[in-house]
């Protein structure tokens, strides 16, 4: 059975298309990574399948019953920034959620409860290589640590799907290529549907099972607003050859410069 | 090398610092010894010792009609007004706040009133007060919240509102509702917010206790200042000035020590590792 499924979905603010015609769906235990040029509606994209944002037309699925209208625990996210909370330790941080189910009323656990929730969390946090920093506060931490740790946050949760937003869009490549190694890493292991987006073709490339490329393929330099973008390529990544990675990166230069010119 | 990239050592930094205060002392002094030269009995510029018996008599000498002493009670019953006012001021802050910034349904019920009240100037109400709470001690403490409690509310609510929506989200797919988002993210994120409106609102805390003080009172720091006006008391007027002056200071260095403790994470302090 297909986990997601996204039924000819469209998101409109006002004038502005942002996407259009989106009809795709996913097995559980995809990787899909999301490329194309800034501004084309990949976030918008990503905070549907959220629920934050609901779409214009169409309909997303989930697990066959329509997509809730808010954020829920089967769900999990990490933003390029702001994914932890600054006032938690880093073991704080990763407990929260598991905390907040064990007690409805003051979200915080005591006891023996705690201790398991605590050594659950050190867990994931040895498994993401943070284990050293268990009582640091977020801004002590580069950005490549609290990129791993809103990772071992989002986890505590066992979502069926992690969504990722360029999370690791503002880190050095060095330090890219072991998040890269780290998320294949917890892919495999917890079997978690995986949604990433990234504004660099080969680090889409390189990841997962299944490259999606947002683009517009209708261009109007006249109207730039008002067709929205699509999928113009849904590949499995083993089929994928540099000759196709060639002329995707310059479908997706062109409605770039068509969107910076419209600015 | 340029201004800009010249700046003093720690030690001559205190000595700049200390400058302007003993310069201004000095000031003073110099004017008060030629107007008492002219005049021995000028009262408007007291010389040191004028000042130094003033403090003496009022606040180690007890008084003969009540038995106190006086700038000790004086100082006793300001404060609790203006920590009763402060503390009421800042749970208000709290929690309207925390609602406002999370609730919509809360924000547009009570956002627009809660901008109206604080666009009225709480002196022009001050009447209505008395009328209403009578001259005791109520009507002072409700001039303070009235005074303080709308701006701090309003900060409140901003910096919930400033808060970057990733962690709402975040919240929610950590299966957080929203009782848990107010208690667990907004709650503690505000508390060091908190104390710094505080430490913003000091100045006005006062400026509206002295005010209720000198109109309808029997004891405080406001009400002797505008009780000894009548006989041009500036060898009380001016110490009591120093000492409301020294008091605001030192609460507001209490403030800011006691974030700095409780909100390491806050200041960006350096923890610890584990
Ligand atoms: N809340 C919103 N209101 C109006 N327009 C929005 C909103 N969110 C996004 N957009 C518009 O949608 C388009 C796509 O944005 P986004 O999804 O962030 O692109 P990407 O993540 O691919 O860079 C942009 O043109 C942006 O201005
Ligand atoms: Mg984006």
């Amino acid at each position: 059975m297909k986990l997601i499924e996204v039924k000819q979905v469209s998101k409109k603010y006002g004038d502005n298309v942002v996407l259009e015609r989106l009809d795709f769906s996913v097995e559980a235990g995809e990787f899909c990574t999301m490329v194309g040029t800034s501004g084309c509606g990949k976030t918008t994209f990503l905070r549907m399948l959220l629920g934050e944002e609901t779409p214009s037309g169409g309909q997303i699925l989930l697990d066959g019953k329509p997509l809730p209208d808010e954020p829920g625990e089967d769900r999990g996210v990490v933003f390029q920034r702001y994914s932890v909370f600054p006032h938690l330790t880093v073991i704080d941080n990763v407990m929260l959620g598991a905390e907040l189910k064990s007690s409805r009323w003051i979200g915080k656990s005591f006891g023996a409860r705690r201790q398991e929730i605590r050594r659950e969390a050190k867990e994931l946090l040895d498994a993401v290589g943070l284990d050293h920093a268990l009582s640091r506060y977020p801004a002590e931490l580069s950005g490549g640590m609290q990129q791993r740790l809103a990772i071992a946050q989002a986890l505590i949760m066992k979502p069926r799907v992690l969504l990722l937003d360029e999370p690791f869009g503002a880190l050095d490549p060095g330090i890219r290529t072991d998040m890269h190694h780290l998320v294949l890493k917890l892919w495999r292991e917890t079997g978690v549907t995986v949604f990433m987006i990234t504004h660099d073709l080969k680090e889409g490339f390189s990841l997962g099972t299944r490259l999606m490329v947002f683009d517009k393929i209708r261009r109007d330099a006249q109207a730039p607003n008002a067709y929205g973008a699509t999928i113009t390529y849904d590949l499995p990544l083993k089929h994928a050859d540099q000759s196709t990675q060639d002329s995707i990166a310059s479908e997706v230069a062109q409605t770039s410069r068509l969107l910076a010119g419209a600015k | 090398m340029r201004l800009i990239n010249l700046s003093p050592s720690k030690p001559l930094a205190a000595v700049l610092g200390l400058l302007p205060f003993i310069v201004l002392l000095l000031l003073y002094l110099n004017a008060s010894e030629a107007r008492l030269a002219e005049n021995p009995n000028d009262k408007l510029l007291p010389g040191l010792t004028a000042m130094v018996d003033s403090v003496q008599r009022l606040g180690f000498t007890e008084d003969v009609r009540s038995g106190e002493y006086l700038l000790w009670s004086d100082t006793q019953a300001s404060l609790k007004r203006l920590a009763t006012g402060l503390a009421v001021s800042a749970s208000l802050a709290l929690m309207v706040g925390i609602l406002l910034g999370t609730l919509p349904y809360f924000r547009a019920l009570a956002g627009p009133i809660v901008a109206a009240i604080s666009m009225v100037p709480p002196m022009a109400i001050l009447p209505i007060l008395f009328i209403v709470f009578g001259l005791g001690e109520l009507s002072k403490v409700v001039l303070i919240v009235i005074g303080t409690a709308p701006v701090m509310i309003r900060d409140m609510a901003q910096r919930v509102l400033d808060m970057p929506r990733e962690q709402f989200i975040k919240l929610q797919t950590l299966g957080g509702n929203s009782w848990h988002l107010m208690l667990r993210v907004v709650l503690p994120q505000l508390l060091p917010r908190l104390l710094a409106a505080l430490r913003l609102s000091l100045g006005a805390a006062w400026l509206f206790l002295i005010a209720a003080e000198a109109i309808a009172s029997t004891d405080g720091l406001g009400y002797r200042i505008f009780l000894v006006r009548r006989y041009l008391a500036m060898d009380v007027i001016l110490p009591y000035v120093v000492w409301i002056t020294l008091l605001a200071w030192l609460m507001d260095i209490g403030l800011r020590v006691l974030s700095r403790k409780m909100f390491p994470w806050f200041h960006g302090q350096q923890e610890g590792e584990a």
